[in-house]
């Protein structure tokens, strides 16, 4: 178990990450979902014992990182597929960190057979594909063979193949038992991904739940009614206690179903030209939770798609 | 000691210290073999045939040397792997002392190999007996390459830990080393006394390089304390870099 407890990060003027206190729970695959620059890496950062919190502290199993004895036994992590010498060969990136914390040269073999890398074992990292990094990565992650995981963005730019790769992994670790922890700029891959969901923004905790619930309370479900003579409809609605939006010339419902507001308008006599059930996406209800956290805000108008607003890059 | 392995590995792993431990060795030894080729008592009547002439050459490989030491922690900075070795040691002071011994042995081998291969090449063309190792002064010019060449490689690594950028510590050290030192004492009236305390002086004060020189008389320090004034400067910039790698974020 991850336990963040008023962890704060300052870099001279700017908070990357505020008084941030969230759980995560063991033997599950748990998402951290926040927009770029909401200060995911910083934290995980600090709970490896890379960043010195500025404020508060985060505890694996009750001991802080720096602590622990041989921690590649007990906390696996991939930050970062690129950070391996160009020059060196996979086994020899994966020989040093087994030799580091006293675990065996077959466990080398073993992880590197896990992901599916023996055949270019030899091979110089510098040479490999980002699928293949990210591979060596999760392998390096695997060597102690450890309770606890942390991946910052492991789909980041990856093929759809290797996406789909990363995913099962990821449930196959929590299968076995183990605590994965997962950041995400991207609600639409860790509600395929997680059960749970710590969502930030600005480095601040807007949310701590699981996935199904966070989706259920983040999209609203909606009717929209459209016609050319609304008003009796509408003040019907409005008896009926209903939440009314406009939107151009239509109306926006929720708290009343299709079938409902049909009957309202056959007994009312309006003429309909659409009645139609909006379900909003994971992106919207990711950009509407996260709202103003994102930073760098652009003035996207209404109308702009809510993909755009979630960047491809890390 | 399993740190140690670990960090082994990690410097033996890339080829760029192979090509530098070769070049550390071939660069000064050649140049000994150039010079032992020309010189002869005619040519050269000022030319003093004795063990500390055959290692002239050796700041050549010494540079080299500083090179190979900074990059061993520069490049793991360059490609993120420091983050690597500090998450699988979080005790940075024992994860970099385990990287300054690996790097301390493997520059002393390199120091042996130069000081006794120029001293042996150089005698293997001037036989006679002049050359051998006789007297302590002799054996310290030669086989205190080892300590000379170790402490180097201990103080380069110690820049490239405080530096982080293989550039910005290279040209740091090799500019100083090269240019800094031997210019301090083109200064009028305080240069020489400046010099003096320069840790590369105290090198080869401590080898005994060009001894009889009218410019190297009445010295502050002998040789075994201006070798222990090198050592007390080797491990105040190598603690500064283990002190800074502690309290900065990786």
């Amino acid at each position: 178990m991850i336990e963040a407890v008023g962890l704060t990060k300052r870099y001279g003027n700017t908070l990357a990450v505020d008084n941030l206190s969230f759980s995560v729970p063991t033997g599950r695959v748990t998402g951290f979902l926040g927009p770029n620059g909401a200060g995911k890496s910083t934290t995980m950062r600090m709970i490896l014992g890379l960043d010195t919190p500025t404020g508060g502290s985060a505890l694996i199993d009750g001991k802080r990182y720096r602590d622990l004895h041989q921690p590649l036994r007990t906390v696996g992590a991939l930050l970062d597929a690129k950070w391996v010498h160009p020059n060196r060969s996979a086994r020899a990136h994966l020989a040093w960190m087994a030799r580091s914390n006293n675990l065996s040269a077959g466990r080398v073999d073993e992880v590197l057979d896990l992901v599916g890398l023996t055949g270019v074992a030899n091979k110089r990292a510098g040479g490999f594909s980002l699928g293949m990094s990210q591979r060596l990565g999760i392998a390096a992650a695997l060597l102690g063979d450890p309770q606890v995981l942390l991946f910052d963005e492991p789909v980041n730019g990856l093929d759809p193949e290797g996406i789909l790769w990363i995913r099962k992994f990821m449930h196959r670790l929590a299968d076995e038992g183990r605590t994965v922890f997962v950041s995400s700029h991207l609600l639409s891959e860790m509600a395929l991904t997680a059960q749970e969901l710590v969502v930030i923004g600005r480095g601040k905790l807007i949310s701590q739940s699981s996935t199904e619930d966070f989706v259920a309370m983040a999209t609203e479900n909606t009717v929209k009614v459209r016609g050319p003579q609304l008003t009796a409809l509408r003040s019907e609605l409005g008896r009926a206690g209903v939440t009314i939006r406009d939107e151009g010339d239509s109306l926006i419902v929720s708290g009343m179903d299709c079938a409902d507001i049909g009957e309202l308008a056959a007994r009312t006599q309006t003429v309909l030209h659409e009645l139609s059930p909006q379900r909003g996406s994971l992106e919207e209800a990711f950009i509407q939770l996260t709202g103003d956290s994102v930073e760098y805000h652009t003035d996207l108008v209404d109308g702009a798609t809510p993909a755009t607003l979630v960047p491809a890059g890390k | 000691m399993s740190l140690l392995t670990a960090e082994r590995i990690k410097l033996l792993s890339t080829r760029s210290p192979w090509w530098c431990g070769l070049l550390a060795i071939v660069l000064p030894v050649g140049f000994t073999v150039l010079l032992a080729t020309q010189v002869n008592p005619t040519n050269a009547p000022g030319f003093e045939f004795t063990p500390a002439a055959t290692q002239g050459t050796a700041s050549l490989g010494r540079a080299v040397v500083m090179v190979l030491a900074a990059l061993a922690v520069t490049s793991e900075y360059r490609f993120g792997t420091i983050r690597s070795t500090f998450q699988a040691a979080p005790q940075r002071v024992a994860a970099l002392l385990a990287k300054s011994a690996v790097v301390v042995v493997l520059t002393a081998v390199i120091g042996a190999v130069v000081g006794f291969g120029s001293w042996a090449v150089f005698r293997a063309l001037h036989s006679g007996p002049d050359l051998d190792l006789v007297t302590a002064a002799d054996w310290r010019s030669v086989a205190g390459e080892v300590l000379v060449f170790a402490l180097t490689g201990a103080l380069a690594l110690g820049v490239g830990i405080l530096v982080r950028q293989t550039a910005g510590a290279v040209a740091i050290l090799l500019v100083y080393a090269l240019l800094v030192e031997g210019l301090i004492g083109v200064i009028p009236k305080v240069g020489r006394d400046i010099q003096h305390w320069m840790p590369f002086f105290a090198a080869d004060r401590f080898l005994g390089i060009r001894d009889g020189g009218d410019d190297l008389q009445n010295l502050p320090l002998g040789p075994w304390a201006y070798l222990a004034y090198f050592a007390a400067i080797t491990v105040v910039v190598l603690g500064a870099g283990i002190f800074a790698a502690v309290r900065r974020d990786a």
